[in-house]
């Protein structure tokens, strides 16, 4: 009984330490996205919006982040990254294609690692 | 037992490992004491996120491979900070909603058109309308191309502005977007706000939102006043011109605590000289004194998402005009000198609330209430003329996105109130018009924008007026980038109002024209509502000229009245007939601006206009009477780099070139009394120069019609004004001649 008792309050803990959160309408999520100039922003925050439950998509060029209002009942911050990386901009866990890269206008060719 | 333990102590460390805590604390740059409550700690790529609390301080789970922390706050700039280790962290975010008065980029343009907002919009800043001899709202639109300035009549002073031709009863005229020029106030309103009150002013050409109301027709000018939160703490401004006119603002401000800010203006000015220049024994600007005052409370709760304005506002302004020798204590009402006096008192109070909903920042709530009420009493020689306006007006406005803020809308209620009582006493007509005004409405606006190339704002309302009826509002603006720096647009909306035919044509009193009202059936004044569409088309394109930036626009409106109150001159010279719309009416306009940097700060800006409004008469088709068909402006702005103890020189010269206006017809009226078909085609000339001795303190000197042109014979039988042909309103030209003026700025930051 003891033993059972103490696994029981041991997975709890562990549990509780995972806890998973509510999902939210009106997240804030941060994504960092790699480009240069304003023409970047454009065609950044406009294939964010194309991924239907972002909300707000504004992208700062100075940090490289893409500071975003989602609906975490409808979307998740991968699909944004494909979005994003499918129009030539490498994010943090998905990269654009090096077909998508090269399309790039020529002041867009940031750096890529 | 010991696997036990063994188990419990794994698990502990897992546990540890995941809650090893990164702590920090944030502050504000401007006063490292005053910690940020609620600022957002996040995670850069995940959904690891915590707030501050009320000491500014966080905790936040921390693993080695998290390294950027994002750290935000609304009203402030965002910041990503590189963290490497779970060490204490402090770190400060910067304000990034203060906007400061004092802009020493002067690249940015006092008068801005821009290539992306959908509706073609200008706006002026408070540099503009420094350049003019502006003293207040109707004579800030000096250097404005967009906009034409004349003087109502010989006598009153009053300047009156039209916009694509038609004159201010067709344009929404509002005060942070409640309208507020209208009705009573309609003719001398622009005179009641003092220029150094103003922050900056947006002028709409064509159909305007919706969201402000049903009336305007040809465009919309809209004021914002200096804010509470971003003002100085003290300005002061005197002024003195030739002709004997002198003005004095003061301007204190107290930011009273974190969220409340307090403002007050007072503002004086005076007229005390008699002056005829043209010696045709009538004073050519009226004695006239007035005392403005405003007190303002703006509250600000940035983390709550509220903000608040609360205006009391108080006015009183006498004008006497008329002939040099008349006494107004011993010749008033009389025939022994023609004479006029306009008292008028005024007061104010408007609150706005305002919600932004703290997680979805495109989403806020807001609620608009103004209460006011004006008198006026007045006498034009033996004609009198008393109005007094209680008004109400609230508004509700939703604003929120549909799916993303590339789909927005604005949607609410409106509810007006107006009660008038008014006396009009004039050959012909001697009675009251008390009445009630009532409206409800409700509104939807939807506005799409792509960022790159298009967008749309489409709205239409509903409204249930006690005289005109239940009626629908639809508007439409629409705009499109074809190319770089290049913008198409086009908009298209109706609008409908009550003509309050007295108030807006209070030019006529002054003179001996027997009023008329040839309708009956109708339910204002016995007239029928005016309702017109107007249709504008407009490209700017901007380009690069020797290296230079420059842009040239083209503008073309169309005003179509289904009903017009028509105020018909032409008849008689003796009449004043006002009567529903029987066939067209109709204005176009067409506008071609060219602007230039022809150095740095070096500016050139002219505009060319072509005017076409003609109504249906009584007697057939004419052109609508003083108006130019012909207009042409140029203005030059020339100012140094400012030296580093502020000190600049600012340059302005305006050229304006009028071309003939067809006047009311006075060819029944003998010889001496008779005008010309049209009037002569004429220039006129402003010009400025300020010395900025620093940023506190600067003078100014100008000169208005330095060409000293004036209008011969403005006043038709001055001689006998008591006699049949006494007519003051048919003016086309300034009447004064050349005005020099002077003041200075004197400001505490």
């Amino acid at each position: 009984m003891k033993k059972i008792l103490l696994i029981f309050f041991i997975s709890l803990v562990s549990f509780s330490s995972n806890a998973q959160e509510k999902k939210s309408k009106n997240a804030k999520h941060n994504i960092e996205v790699n480009g240069n100039c304003e023409l970047c922003k454009k065609r950044i925050e406009k294939a964010a919006f194309s991924v239907p439950g972002v909300k707000s998509a504004t992208w700062n060029p100075d940090e490289k982040v893409l500071h975003l209002i989602v609906n975490e009942e409808k979307t998740t911050d991968l699909e944004v990254q494909k979005a994003v990386a499918k129009v030539g901009h490498d994010t943090k866990e998905v990269k654009a294609t090096d077909e998508a890269y090269k399309n790039l206008h020529s002041c867009c060719s940031y750096e890529r690692n | 037992m010991q696997k036990q333990l063994l188990l419990l102590a794994l698990l502990l460390i897992s546990a540890t490992s995941f809650s090893q805590e990164l702590k920090g604390k944030i502050t504000e740059t401007s006063n490292a004491n005053q910690p940020i409550i609620g600022a957002n700690i996040q995670w850069l790529n995940t959904q690891i996120g915590t707030t501050t609390n009320e000491n500014g301080d966080f905790s936040i789970p921390y693993k080695p491979e998290f390294t950027k922390l994002i750290v935000s706050y609304v009203g402030f700039s965002t910041d990503t900070i590189s963290v490497n280790s779970p060490d204490f962290i402090t770190h400060s975010l910067s304000q990034n909603n203060n906007l400061e008065v004092v802009t020493i980029d002067s690249e940015r343009k006092s008068l801005q058109k821009s290539y992306v907002k959908t509706a073609n919009v200008s706006t002026m800043s408070s540099k503009e309308l420094l350049k003019a001899a502006c003293c207040n709202l109707a004579e800030s639109f000096e250097t404005n191309p967009s906009i034409d300035v004349n003087f109502s009549d010989a006598l009153t002073g009053t300047k009156q502005i039209k916009m694509l031709g038609l004159t201010s009863p067709y344009l929404m005229i509002t005060e942070e977007n409640i309208p507020s020029v209208r009705g009573a106030s309609q003719a001398y309103g622009l005179s009641f706000t003092p220029g150094t009150w103003v922050e900056s002013i947006q002028i709409t050409k064509g159909a305007g939102s919706v969201v402000n109301g049903f009336e305007s027709i040809s465009g919309q000018i809209n004021t914002e006043l200096i804010k509470p939160v971003n003002d100085i703490p003290f300005f002061l401004n005197f002024y003195g011109s030739t002709d004997s006119r002198f003005e004095l603002n003061t301007h204190f401000n107290k930011k009273v605590s974190d969220k409340w800010s307090t403002s007050l203006f007072l503002h004086g000015n005076t007229r005390v000289a008699k002056n005829d220049m043209n010696g045709d024994g009538f004073l050519d600007n009226p004695l006239a004194k007035q005392i403005n005052v405003l007190n303002r409370w703006q509250y600000t709760d940035l983390e709550k998402g509220w903000v608040s304005f609360l205006n009391f506002r108080y006015m009183n302004d006498a004008k006497q005009t008329g002939e040099m020798n008349f006494d107004k204590d011993r010749d008033k009402l009389t025939t022994n000198y023609w004479g006029s006096e306009i008292k008028t008192e005024r007061y104010d109070i408007s609150g706005k609330l305002g919600y932004v909903f703290p997680d979805m920042p495109y989403q806020s709530i807001g609620l608009q209430t103004a209460f006011n009420g004006h008198n006026q009493e007045s006498y034009f020689g033996l004609n009198q003329y008393d109005i007094n306006q209680k008004s109400f007006y609230s508004n509700l406005i939703f604003n929120s996105i549909i799916n993303n803020t590339l789909n927005k809308f604005a949607t609410g209620l409106n509810f007006t109130y107006d009660q008038y009582d008014e006396f009009v006493g004039v050959p012909n007509i001697y009675r009251n018009f008390d009445r009630i005004d009532n409206s409800v409405g409700a509104f939807f606006e939807y506005t799409y924008d792509n960022t790159t190339n298009f967008s749309l704002v489409a709205g239409g309302r509903i409204d249930n007026h006690n005289r005109l009826g239940t009626f629908i509002t639809p508007r439409l603006h629409v705009r499109y980038n074809p190319w770089e720096k290049g913008v198409l647009r086009a908009s298209a909306g109706r609008g409908k109002r009550s003509a309050n035919i007295f108030a807006e044509n209070q030019q006529l009193f002054a003179s001996s024209r027997a009023f008329d009202i040839l309708n009956t059936g109708g339910k204002i004044y016995g007239l029928d509502a005016e309702i017109a569409w107007n249709y504008g088309l407009s490209f700017m394109q901007g380009f690069t000229l020797f290296n230079r930036s420059a842009d040239v626009s083209v503008d073309f409106y169309r005003t179509d009245f289904q009903n017009q109150a028509v105020v018909d001159l032409y008849a008689s010279p003796q009449q004043a007939l006002f009567y529903n719309l029987n066939g067209k009416s109709f204005a176009n306009s067409l506008q071609v601006d060219f602007n230039y940097e022809i150095m740095r700060h070096f500016n050139l800006r002219t505009a060319y206009k072509f005017y076409e409004i003609q109504t249906d008469y009584l007697g057939g088709s004419e052109q609508r009477p003083l108006q130019a068909k012909h207009r042409f402006f140029g203005n030059l702005a020339y100012e140094t780099h400012i030296a580093e103890k502020g000190q600049q020189w600012k340059f302005d010269f305006t050229y304006n070139w009028l071309g003939k206006q067809q006047l009311p017809n006075t060819a029944s009226n003998p010889p001496e009394d008779q005008l010309p078909e049209y009037s002569p085609s004429f220039s006129l000339m402003n010009a400025q120069i300020t010395r900025t001795f620093s940023s506190t303190f600067e003078v100014y000197v100008g000169g208005e019609n330095i060409g000293n042109y004036k209008q011969e014979k403005a006043i038709v039988g001055a001689d006998n004004p008591f006699g049949s042909n006494f007519d003051s309103s048919m003016i086309y030209a300034p009447i004064f001649g050349q005005m020099y003026y002077a003041g200075l700025r004197f400001k505490i930051k």
